[in-house]
């Protein structure tokens, strides 16, 4: 089942799980994951190996999107 | 209205760069000139200690400690410097234990079977790029281009103090698979060196790691 979630303090906590784009836990995760955003984290979607995509919006059709903090130089 | 599901608007560039605008996108081409520049600063910060131990010696033979002493700063000054490159994925001490398990699950499902046994086991999660092979860690990132004869140190993390361990790897990972280059203009350049000196200075349970990584890279440039 896809799932939103949120690197933090506890590891990860998981913000949203949806079965198919359009119902109520997908609108719901949609609004979990604006508010993340809005809060200052960054959306990624991990695609294998050496690729991961940012993403503004919550992609349905992916089955994990992580939401994680900036980074900066050290 | 319900999110879209292309992955809209898909931006390749890392957001991060938004904070260093004044900083050129790195690539291949910089990351070597950068190495050359280190080159260069280790001959000029080296050199004119070996010249003046030898100088002095045959002026005035009885002037041996000096010269001792100037090639000790012939030593010393390189080896600080392969020093704090390596400072960047030195262990830190365990912090957030009771949240680091499920930081190192979601770790281990970001990698492969062999970089998660090395990661486990080393703490550096290896990961194949453009640039060369990176070497990840909590507070930093080791590049080794093609070839691996090479080592470029990046200091580079999350401000989040809370994170556990695996955690802030993760992000460096996440942030490094969205943007290669943009990874590298982001994070804080340390060292770069051959890197038999920085294997030196690493500790022994990581060296594995950089091993694996000068494997790849020398397979890279085939």
């Amino acid at each position: 089942m896809p799932k939103l979630i949120r690197m933090d303090h506890t590891g990860h906590s998981t913000l949203g799980e949806w079965t198919a784009p359009g119902g109520a836990d997908f609108e719901a995760a949609v609004e979990a994951f604006r508010r993340e955003l809005d809060s200052g984290y960054i959306g990624v979607v991990p695609e294998g190996p050496g690729r991961a995509t940012q993403v503004t919006e919550l992609p349905a059709e992916a089955d994990l999107v992580v939401m994680r903090r900036p980074i900066a130089g050290g | 209205m319900a999110a879209t599901a292309d992955h809209s608007p898909a931006p390749s560039a890392l957001s991060e760069l938004g904070a260093v605008p004044w900083r050129p996108r790195a690539s291949s081409r910089s990351l070597r000139n950068w190495g050359r520049l280190w080159t260069a600063w280790t001959v000029l910060g080296t050199v004119p200690f070996l010249v003046a131990a030898v100088v002095l010696f045959v002026l005035q033979p009885l002037s041996f400690p000096v010269g001792l002493a100037c090639l000790a700063h012939a030593w010393i000054i390189p080896e600080l410097y392969a020093y704090r490159g390596v400072n960047v994925v030195r262990p830190k001490s365990p912090r957030n234990e009771r949240s680091e398990p499920a930081a190192q699950g979601l770790l281990g499902d970001l990698l492969d079977h062999d970089p998660r046994v090395l990661q486990h086991e080393t703490g550096l999660a290896l990961e194949p790029g453009r640039l060369g092979v990176w070497l990840v860690a909590e507070a930093g990132a080791l590049l080794i281009p093609p070839g691996g004869r090479r080592v470029n140190c990046f200091c580079v993390g999350t401000r989040e103090r809370e994170l556990p361990p695996s955690d802030r790897t993760s992000h460096l990972l996440l942030a490094l698979r969205t943007d290669e280059e943009g990874f590298a203009t982001v994070a804080n350049r340390a060292f770069s060196g051959a890197a038999w000196r920085v294997r030196r200075r690493l500790p022994r349970g990581q060296r594995p790691a950089l091993a694996a990584a000068r494997r790849a890279a020398r397979e890279m440039a085939r």
